[in-house]
């Protein structure tokens, strides 16, 4: 029987975060259960922005801005006495659909680096339309005292946050994996290795991406409204450039365009930074030459190593 | 609202925009000639600022603070190209955007390991200080000196791409790159000059800047953000536009933050004006930006490609 | 501008300036329902230029184009191409991660009307297979369907744009240069498959390659330096003193 290393990985990643938060409790370690439910949430993020970026090769530098709009759409609702959790979820659905159809639709009209500075822009000035919201905290940020309620379901539980964080993450990685080979997916792909030849074809392509980059937004939205449970907060922070930066990074690192690559990626970076926060205060000194390693060397990503792996080994088989 | 107010505004975006030239001609050059995203200019910026204000507080010398600024930043950015630039030129733009983020954050925590998180100041040299009367407004005599360094350092650089054969490989180099090299110019030369050259532009954007800015950790990114749109505007690859756009949006920028919350303050409370003006100065760079990429996607004085 | 007839490809005094240079000079031209109809014409004679304004990626400054009777000069490369209008590329990259079936069921899905699919797989969907297939077939890529494009050869990837322009049942085809780069025996087997398709199909084909011109042509128009000097049958042209001159030097017509 072949053995997939691919297969392998996902399986096994999937097992370990299903039970991860029973680990945690015996070890007592709350930390734990935090952090990983932090790195599922920025995986979200990752896994929406690999849309765009992985499949549709856009080169978004401001996806923060959508992790951010989540966040504050369940601190001002909040702040109004609103904790209704699907109120919540809808007030980001919409924010995040609205932004993102009217910022796609600018920015999809230039490409290239144009493209990536346009992106930058727009979350900037999102940013600094939060810290000038003095009502809603500004620069110091919103605190949320009433967490998203789902009638049974309260986000307050740290093991609810992270089964729905795990849930839609599972959903999104398992979706992700039937779009790729579908039509939508397929167009996408192809935008990216060709645009002009889709045209040619009879593809609109632009509706294609903005409605891949709309997706997306509503996707990173939603992680950001886990993301303000978790912290109970929300802050002009969530929307910096690093952020946006650090979510580009979890793409590649994990293998850009494969279906688990970002998780992976999520997963390792974030996995570093505290591995490195522990070593020493000055990480980024560590950190950021790291990455460019990774650039310079491991371009396909772990998850795009372990593919590549599978690829010859299967190959191997056919000619014996 | 006074004509010398306003006229004092006026001087105040010029020299904004002096600044974000000086940072954004090595930036569309590199853009445009080897195509390459580099965002980690900022930190050449900042470096540039912090080797002014370190040298200046050691040997109270403004033009020894000059000399640190310009060439140290044109040696980092020589040594930023031979040691990653260089390895990238053929690669995606992806890969620019990771690498040089990678370098932010490299070069961010260097700063606030060897001169500490808490800003650093740099005192207006005595030379430099006190007013100067211009057409009867009484202006800061250093902010007047960044205006006519960013002029001169705007002249020098249309001499040196108009009139110089280096000049001439510069833009020949913009237009087709495989060309030149394929001519046999040392192209690998060419790139690190024309990188240096950039870097030593913003080391002296630094310098100007350090006595009238904080000099801190992270300082370059605000600021290269703002240089990005410039070059957006302007179009990329064009130092001319380059030059062009940041005094538009220098004037923009200052003029938003100044007068906004004048006008605000006429619908809305004092407080609120205050806080909202200085957001909106800054999403007004964007939404300008904004708005000639709806009309103009490639800028408005694009270098015109064959 | 109404058209003068329901030609399958029709274009009025079209009309395309570049700063100073006139690449298109007033061209006017009318294809006949099943002919192959041949451009030819020196090095920068504007035959990319032209087929660009036919294809939709760019603009004339004048002058119009009609698709079966309708104006389609406003209309954007996609538009046209639902209209019926297919064209084959040059340099031809196309889709180097997928695979050869791949490359032409999407190219059959564009036709397809729902291509926001997201769940169900491309391949799964036996309408856009079987006619990727048989498309395939004809262009005689049968023996490499399931290869990715980036293994192919050179001669394989024209077939393929063959077969991505064949499986939408185009009203008209224009194909740019398919036989540029080719050998001989290529050629033969790009002629022959060019031939069968005469009849059904509306060609305008661009190439430089003179005894596949000779060979295939219903009409040939000569294009030199944006103008049509000469537009008629094959011996016609042969025998112009015009097209002799405009080609001294450049290529030896085949006797």
């Amino acid at each position: 029987m072949k053995v997939r290393l691919t297969l392998v990985i996902t399986v096994g990643l999937l097992l370990v975060l299903a039970i991860l938060p029973l680990y945690a409790r015996w070890l007592e370690e709350p930390f734990l259960l935090t952090f990983s439910t932090r790195a599922l949430i920025l995986a979200l993020a990752a896994l929406s922005l690999n849309i765009v970026l992985g499949l549709g090769g856009m080169v978004s530098f401001g996806h923060a801005l959508y992790l951010g709009l989540g966040a504050y759409s369940v601190g001002i609702s909040a702040s109004h006495g609103i904790d209704n959790g699907a109120m919540q979820l809808l007030m980001t659905v919409v924010l995040c659909s609205v932004v993102g159809l009217a910022t796609g639709w600018v920015c999809l009209r230039t490409s290239g680096i144009g493209f990536i500075m346009i992106t930058l822009a727009f979350a900037q000035m999102f940013y600094y339309l939060f810290v000038s919201l003095k009502q809603y905290g500004g620069d110091d940020g919103l605190s949320i005292s009433l967490r998203s309620n789902f009638g049974g379901l309260d986000m307050g539980s740290p093991l609810i946050l992270y089964y729905t964080s795990f849930a839609c993450v599972l959903t999104v990685v398992v979706w992700t994996q039937y779009m790729v080979h579908a039509p939508f997916g397929m167009v996408l792909q192809a935008c990216r290795m060709n645009e002009r030849r889709m045209s040619a074809l009879g593809f609109h392509t632009l509706r294609f991406k903005l409605s891949a980059y709309v997706l997306s937004c509503v996707i990173a939205g939603v992680a950001g409204f886990l993301y303000a449970n978790l912290t109970g907060y929300a802050s002009p922070a969530y929307l910096a450039w690093t952020v946006s930066g650090e979510l580009i990074v979890m793409v590649v690192l994990g293998g850009m365009g494969t279906v688990l690559g970002p998780l992976v990626g999520a997963l390792t970076l974030l996995g570093c930074e505290e591995l490195l926060k522990g070593m020493t205060e000055h990480w980024p000194i560590i950190l950021g030459p790291l990455i460019v390693l990774v650039v310079l060397l491991a371009r396909r990503g772990l998850f795009g190593l372990a593919l590549d792996w599978d690829a010859r080994h299967a190959q191997a088989k056919v000619q014996l | 609202m006074t004509s010398s107010l306003f006229f004092i505004q006026l001087l105040n975006g010029l020299q904004l925009g002096v600044l974000l030239f000086m940072l954004s001609a090595g930036l569309t050059l590199v853009f445009g000639i080897m195509s390459f995203v580099n965002l980690a200019h900022g930190c050449l910026y900042m470096m540039g600022a912090y080797f002014a204000a370190t040298v200046y507080a050691a040997t109270d010398s403004f033009v020894a603070a000059g000399v640190a600024a310009v060439v140290g930043g044109g040696l980092l950015a020589a040594l930023v190209e031979w040691v990653v630039a260089r390895r990238l030129y053929a690669r995606d733009h992806l890969d620019h955007v990771l690498a040089t983020f990678g370098l932010i954050l490299f070069f961010n925590e260097l700063a606030r390991w060897v001169w500490g998180a808490s800003p650093s100041y740099m005192n207006v040299p005595p030379a430099l200080s006190g007013t100067l009367d211009i057409l009867g407004v009484m202006y800061p005599m250093y902010r007047f000196a960044i205006i006519s360094a960013g002029l001169i350092a705007a002249l020098g650089c249309y001499l040196l791409i108009a009139k110089t054969r280096l000049g001439m490989l510069i833009r020949a180099g913009s237009l087709n790159p495989t060309m030149v090299a394929a001519l046999g110019v040392n192209i690998r030369l060419l790139n690190a000059l024309v990188f240096s050259l950039g870097g030593a532009l913003a080391g002296l954007a630094g310098l100007m800047s350090s006595p009238i800015l904080s000099v801190q950790p992270g300082m370059g990114e605000p600021i290269l953000i703002l240089v990005m749109i410039v070059i957006v505007i302007g179009g990329i690859g064009s130092v001319q536009g380059a030059f062009y756009a940041a005094l538009m949006v220098g004037l923009i920028d200052t003029a938003g933050r100044a007068f906004l919350p004048m006008l605000l303050r006429e619908f809305i409370d004092r407080s609120s004006a205050q806080a909202a003006g200085p957001a909106i100065a800054s999403m007004l760079t964007c939404i300008f930006m904004a708005t000639v990429l709806a009309l103009r996607p490639q800028g408005l004085f694009p270098v015109k490609n064959k | 501008m109404t058209p003068l007839s329901k030609a399958p490809l029709q274009t009025q005094s079209l009309v395309k300036r570049y700063g100073g240079l006139l690449a298109t000079d007033n061209v006017s031209l009318s294809l006949v329902h099943g002919e192959l109809h041949a451009i030819i014409g020196p090095n920068g004679a504007g035959k990319t230029t032209l087929i660009g304004q036919l294809g939709g990626e760019l603009r004339p400054d004048s002058g119009d184009i009609f698709l079966q009777g309708d104006c389609v000069t406003a209309l954007s490369a996609a538009d046209r191409a639902l209209r019926g209008l297919a064209r084959s590329y040059q340099i031809s990259s196309a889709f180097p991660e997928f695979t050869v079936l791949e490359s032409v069921a999407l190219a059959k899905q564009a036709h397809g009307g729902h291509s926001f699919g997201a769940w169900r797989a491309l391949l799964k969907r036996t309408h856009l297979v079987d006619a990727a297939e048989h498309a395939i077939a004809k262009a005689g890529l049968s023996h490499r369907i399931s290869q990715r494009v980036s293994e192919l050869a050179h001669g394989e990837r024209r077939q393929l744009e063959l077969a991505m322009v064949l499986v939408s049942q185009p009203k008209v085809l224009l194909l740019d240069e398919p036989m540029a780069g080719m050998s001989h025996q290529e050629s033969m087997k790009v002629v022959d498959l060019l031939a069968g398709l005469k009849g059904q199909y509306t060609l305008l084909l661009v190439e430089h390659d003179m005894q596949a011109v000779f060979a295939l042509a219903d009409t040939i128009s000569v294009l030199v330096n944006g103008a049509i000097i000469a537009s008629g049958k094959p011996e016609n042209i042969r025998q112009s003193p015009d097209v002799r001159s405009a080609y001294l030097g450049d290529e030896e017509l085949p006797e």
